[in-house]
Formats: structure tokens, C-alpha cells, sequence
């Protein structure tokens, strides 16, 4: 999907969910910006990692997906995790530490984790989650359920151990799983030539002997697209892809950092292709009102404040809460 | 039990039996590692078990622990039952996050919304002459963790009933057969029973001084037990059997009616179970003592290679009948 290609005029029918992509990219853009404010507030202990600007990454991969199907994500995990589905107050509830929240406030920012929607976990120690991906990729071989499960994570995780390991089972098993490599630039504060060999991580793959593939990840309909060939080439029994998704960090690594390494003018380049812009520019251009344009937006901030004000008046767990959940049984 | 359909079996072969049994109890059981199919484990505790239940249930894996141990993690969480080995305990070190920060902590960081029965089985100790690397204690280094269970058997019976119990509970077990208990043999009945996790076994009734032991050490310990039977003194063996959960109210009971604890462990002192356990005594029954309670361990060094080096460095039953005669002394 060439942002030189002018889109060709979108049919009633196809108009919903191509808003639908808008909505929840705003949506996720709205609840990082609500965190961060309330992070300043206090409302957030300890710190967050925001994605704003690689709500197009999360959006895309989720929406090729089909109930069944799960994902893990990073400590950056928001806009997955609301991507699939989970309920934007719990999330919120969650990051807030109250009792209502997706884990009873024990997980808190970089853990949430929604079963109800294969929201399987977001995973604060860089890489460790792709081989738990990889087993939950095991079980849908095993049973033959014919779920895939997506796995995000960022460009820092390519030179862990853990992702080397991972991929290597998965290509050796078949496993249906797609590894999509969220590639913002920087692994924490370091830029990637800092740290990293080679400048296109998805040639990793070829030392797995899978389909590596690098693609716009500011581009909804980009990673949709690429997402569901590697969902399908899963599904298929043919194992699984690693994708590439180059995209770009609007923030800094956490709340704590406001990203001065990075060099003059790079991040007005990277506004300039937000991709919440990006998407609304290529529905008006498919024929979509701005008027319409304008109330996926709204209707994604209203949501976002409705669920914000719930989860501000939650009460915080019972003390005693902090026993529970060690053990199924003891 | 006639003796008719008692069967002498060694602590290796009832680990045999045990996954035999849980595979065939129960499809949702898989079991997997390194070399545990097609050459039936490194230590041919799993031969012809890849045979009867076939590659899609018993997997060879990469040598890639981090992966093995990861894949049952996300098994797991979608309902199946893994049975992952990881060949000699001492490979903890090289899959400790996930063990440490994914296993133990999964379900607290959730809320209680995924439960893990994982069970990992590895061979541990020393005496064998494996050097420093492949002959360590290991159960000590997890102790700090909540959320692993840690089982510890003794005897072929103990390692048939604790292996059946850890794949059928709904959390983590860490399951360590000794190495140099291996070839020790038992007659069993065709169904050994289970065992449960946090029940101790008093292995030899006494009322002068309790000792607690496992493993290897239960049976020096029992040694030592014998050889001071001839002097009269009566010696109390317990063997915990598991570690996590700990069976606190059986030795303490015992130590009520002795007023003497000599705990022997194969494991240097510091943040050990033994030094655990002892500071629990003394913080809980120490009114009860007449003497201090004694540790029986190890020199603080790694395990050394040599024949005459590792047989000074591992606790004898000498050494222990000496700590015994030294607490009825004070």
C-alpha cells in the first residue's frame, strides 16, 4: 500500500471498517495521552512506556486476527492489548493499580493482560515473551485448533538470546506464529546502529529459515495486509514469518525520559507520517466525508474520557488482595 | 498389596513409569526437552517413551532452555499440561527468567487469570564426579522465589508419587531426581500411589534427636541413623520431600519431642532450605531446643571434580553422626 497510490473510492459496505481502523488507533492514542498526563498527576506509580505513534503496528497486526487467535506484547503493550479488545476502563483500572482493573492492580502498565479477548500478557523483561508466544502457538498444533498467535516486540529484543531461541524452535516446529518486530529506532535510549550489525532486522529470519518480510508500520493497511498473508502461510501449517514494521517512537523510552538523544528535525519527519494522520488522509482521499473522519475521532475521545472517569473513582485493592493469586491451590 | 504384584524398580525406572502414566492418564500431557525421545534422555530415564506415544506427544527439542522452558509457560496458559526437561539442574542458570520472572510470577502479575501447571524435571547433585557445572543442588537457588513448587524425592517410590502429583497440580513443580540416586531400587506395586506436595516423611522413628534430610543426604543421614542405633541413641529422620510446600508442622512436632534439630543438606549454607528451616526453629521453638541447632553442609566452594575433593566436600555419615553426638553433648 504505496502512499503515492491514491486509494480507489471505498463502497458503503467497506467504508465501517476502514473508520473502524481510524477509531481504534485514536482510541489508543488517547488513552497513551491520558496516561501520560496522569502519570504527572501521581494516578500512575512507578513509571508507563507509552506507543504513541505506532498505533498503526498494533491496529493492523490485531484486526488480521480472528477470535481464537492470541498475542503477547512488551511493556509498550497498550495499544495491543486495547487492540484486541480488552475493555479501555479495566485497562485503565489496571495502569491505576485499582481493584477492578485487568489484573486487580498486581500487574499495573507493562503487564496488562486480558485471557478474555487472547490478550495472553505484555512482558516488561526484553524478549522473554517470545518463547511463551511460541508456546501458545504449540498448543493450537497440538489440539489443532488452527489459531495463530501474533507476537510484538521491539527492535531491541533481536539481539537477546531469547528471541535467537525462539525463532529457531518455532521454524523447526512449524509453529503457527508471526513475530512482528515493532522497529522504532531506538532499543530503550540507544539508537539502533548503535547496537545492532545489520541495518534491516527482517534478514534475521533467514538464518531461521523463514519468511522475513520489512514493511511501513505507519501504514494501517500495510501491516493488515502483511500480518494476514503471515496469519494465513500460519493457519496453513507453514510456519512462522517475522515481520519488520518500521515505525517510530513519538516519546521517549518511559515517563522518565524525554528522548533528547535523538537528532534535529527526525521526529517532525516522523509527525509528518503519523499514521493516524496517514489513515485519515487516505480515507478522505477514498472518498470519506470529513465529517465522518472527524466523529471516529470524537467518538474514540469520548470513549476514552467515559472510561477514564470510571476507572478514576475504582477503589484500589484490599490489602488482603496481596496474598491472593500466588497459587491455584496450596 | 500381595508381593505377587510388587515389581523392584530403581528411582530411575519409577520416573520412567511416572511419565509413562501421566502421558497415558491424561492427552493434555506432553512431554519435551532435550534427547528425551529418540535417545530416551540423557540419563535413560525416558527410554521408550518417544516409542509408545509418539513425536507429537514426546518432543526433542534444541538445546535451547529458555525456549523449552518458555514453550510449557505458553502451552500452559492454553490449557495443556507440559512436561519439559531440562537435562541437569545446573542449566537453571541458563533459563532463570523464565523460571524466575515468567513462571513464578505469571499468574500474581494477571490477577489469577492464567493458572500454569508446568512440571520441569531435571537431575541434580553431586557424587557422580560431573565437576562443578553439572552437579549442583540447584532447588536452593529457587527457594527465594513465591509461586514455585519444589520437589525433592528420595526414593524410587517418592520420585514415582511426587512426579504423578506435580503433573496433576495446577501449579508450577520443579522436579529434581538426584543423580546419584539413580539406580537405588525399591520393589512398587503396578499403581504407586501419589504423593502430596507439603507432606513430610518420617523415615525412622526416634526420640533423642530429629535430623532432616533429602535426597541424597536422607540416605547418609539414615546411615548415620543406623550406625548410632548401636550406641543408643535414637535418631528421628525426616525427609520434607518437597521444599515449596514445606511440611513445617511435622519436624517441628518432632523437634517438640527431641528437643534436638540436625538438618543436612547437600548445598553450601547460605540461603539454603536447612538455614531456612533452622532460623524458623529457632525463631518458633526456641524454648524447645536444649542444644543449637546444627547444619550439616558443605564448604562454601563450587563442587570440586576429583574423587577424593567431591567425597571431602559432600557431607558423609560421619559427619553427620558427629553433629548428632555433638548436639546430645551440649
Amino acid at each position: 500500500m504505496d502512499e503515492r497510490t491514491r486509494p480507489a473510492k471505498l463502497s458503503a459496505e467497506e467504508r465501517p471498517e476502514q473508520l473502524e481502523l481510524l477509531r481504534a488507533m485514536h482510541e489508543i492514542r488517547f488513552f497513551e495521552h491520558e496516561c501520560g498526563r496522569l502519570f504527572a498527576r501521581g494516578e500512575v506509580r512507578g513509571t508507563t512506556h507509552l506507543c504513541e505513534g505506532q498505533e498503526a503496528v498494533s491496529v493492523g497486526a490485531c484486526r488480521a486476527l480472528r477470535e481464537g487467535d492470541s498475542m503477547t506484547c512488551t511493556y509498550r503493550g497498550h495499544g495491543a492489548t486495547l487492540a484486541m479488545g480488552a475493555p479501555l476502563d479495566e485497562c485503565f483500572g489496571e495502569v491505576f493499580g485499582r481493584a477492578p482493573g485487568l489484573c486487580g492492580g498486581k500487574g499495573g502498565s507493562m503487564h496488562l493482560t486480558d485471557l478474555r479477548v487472547g490478550a495472553l500478557g505484555s512482558h516488561a523483561i526484553v524478549g522473554a515473551h517470545l518463547p511463551i508466544a511460541n508456546g501458545a502457538a504449540f498448543e493450537a498444533l497440538y489440539r489443532g485448533t488452527g489459531a495463530v498467535h501474533a507476537c510484538f516486540f521491539g527492535d531491541g529484543s533481536t539481539n537477546i538470546g531469547a528471541f535467537h531461541e525462539s525463532l529457531n524452535l518455532a521454524s523447526i516446529w512449524k509453529l503457527p506464529v508471526v513475530f512482528v518486530c515493532e522497529n522504532n529506532l531506538y532499543g530503550e535510549y540507544s539508537p539502533l546502529p548503535t547496537t545492532t550489525p545489520i541495518e534491516r532486522l527482517a534478514d534475521r529470519a533467514a538464518a531461521y529459515g523463514m519468511p522475513g518480510e520489512r514493511i511501513d508500520g505507519n501504514r494501517v493497511l500495510e501491516v493488515r495486509e502483511a500480518v494476514a498473508a503471515a496469519v494465513e502461510r500460519a493457519r496453513a501449517g507453514e510456519g512462522p514469518t517475522l515481520i519488520e514494521a518500521m515505525t517510530y517512537r513519538l516519546k521517549g523510552h518511559s515517563r522518565t525520559d524525554p528522548a533528547k538523544y535523538r537528532p534535529e528535525g527526525e521526529l517532525e519527519e516522523w509527525l509528518a507520517r503519523d499514521p493516524i494522520l496517514l489513515h485519515a488522509r487516505w480515507l478522505a482521499e477514498a472518498g470519506i466525508e470529513q465529517a465522518e473522519i472527524d466523529a471516529a475521532e470524537a467518538a474514540a475521545r469520548e470513549a476514552v474520557a467515559a472510561a477514564l472517569e470510571r476507572a478514576l473513582a475504582w477503589p484500589e485493592p484490599e490489602p488482603a488482595a496481596l496474598l491472593d493469586d500466588v497459587w491455584v491451590a496450596s | 498389596m500381595s508381593a505377587a504384584t510388587m515389581t523392584e524398580t530403581t528411582y530411575k525406572g519409577a520416573i520412567n513409569k511416572a511419565i509413562v502414566d501421566a502421558l497415558a492418564a491424561d492427552d493434555d500431557v506432553f512431554f519435551f526437552g532435550e534427547d528425551v525421545g529418540a535417545a530416551g534422555g540423557a540419563f535413560k530415564t525416558s527410554v521408550g517413551i518417544q516409542e509408545r506415544f509418539g513425536e507429537k506427544r514426546v518432543l526433542d527439542t534444541p538445546i535451547s532452555e529458555q525456549a523449552i522452558v518458555g514453550l510449557a509457560i505458553g502451552a500452559a496458559m492454553r490449557g495443556l499440561r507440559p512436561l519439559a526437561e531440562i537435562m541437569f539442574a545446573d542449566f537453571v542458570g541458563v533459563a532463570f527468567d523464565q523460571i524466575a520472572n515468567q513462571l513464578a510470577k505469571y499468574r500474581y502479575m494477571t490477577g489469577g487469570q492464567v493458572k500454569l501447571p508446568v512440571t520441569i524435571q531435571m537431575a541434580s547433585g553431586g557424587g557422580a564426579g560431573f565437576g562443578a557445572q553439572h552437579s549442583q543442588a540447584a532447588e536452593n537457588w529457587l527457594l527465594n522465589i513465591p509461586g514455585l513448587k519444589l520437589a525433592v524425592p528420595g526414593t524410587p517410590a517418592d520420585a514415582y508419587g511426587l512426579m504423578r502429583a506435580a503433573v496433576e497440580d495446577d501449579d508450577p513443580v520443579l522436579f529434581f531426581g538426584h543423580k546419584g540416586l539413580f539406580n537405588v531400587k525399591e520393589d512398587l506395586p503396578e499403581e504407586p500411589a501419589r504423593v502430596e506436595l507439603g507432606r513430610a516423611a518420617v523415615v525412622r522413628e526416634g526420640d533423642a534427636v530429629t535430623v532432616v534430610a533429602t535426597q541424597l543426604m536422607r540416605h547418609r543421614a539414615l546411615e548415620a541413623a543406623e550406625a548410632l542405633a548401636g550406641k543408643g541413641v535414637a535418631v528421628e529422620l525426616i525427609d520434607p520431600r518437597t521444599l515449596v510446600p514445606f511440611d513445617f508442622a511435622t519436624i517441628a512436632a518432632s523437634v517438640d519431642r527431641t528437643n534436638h534439630l540436625v538438618v543436612v543438606q547437600e548445598a553450601p549454607a547460605g540461603g539454603s532450605w536447612g538455614a531456612t528451616l533452622i532460623s524458623r526453629i529457632a525463631a518458633e521453638r526456641f524454648e524447645m531446643l536444649d542444644a543449637p541447632p546444627a547444619l550439616v553442609v558443605p564448604p562454601d566452594t563450587p563442587v570440586p571434580y576429583a574423587g577424593a575433593l567431591e567425597a571431602a566436600w559432600l557431607p558423609d555419615a560421619e559427619k553427620i553422626a558427629t553433629a548428632v553426638e555433638a548436639s546430645l553433648a551440649y
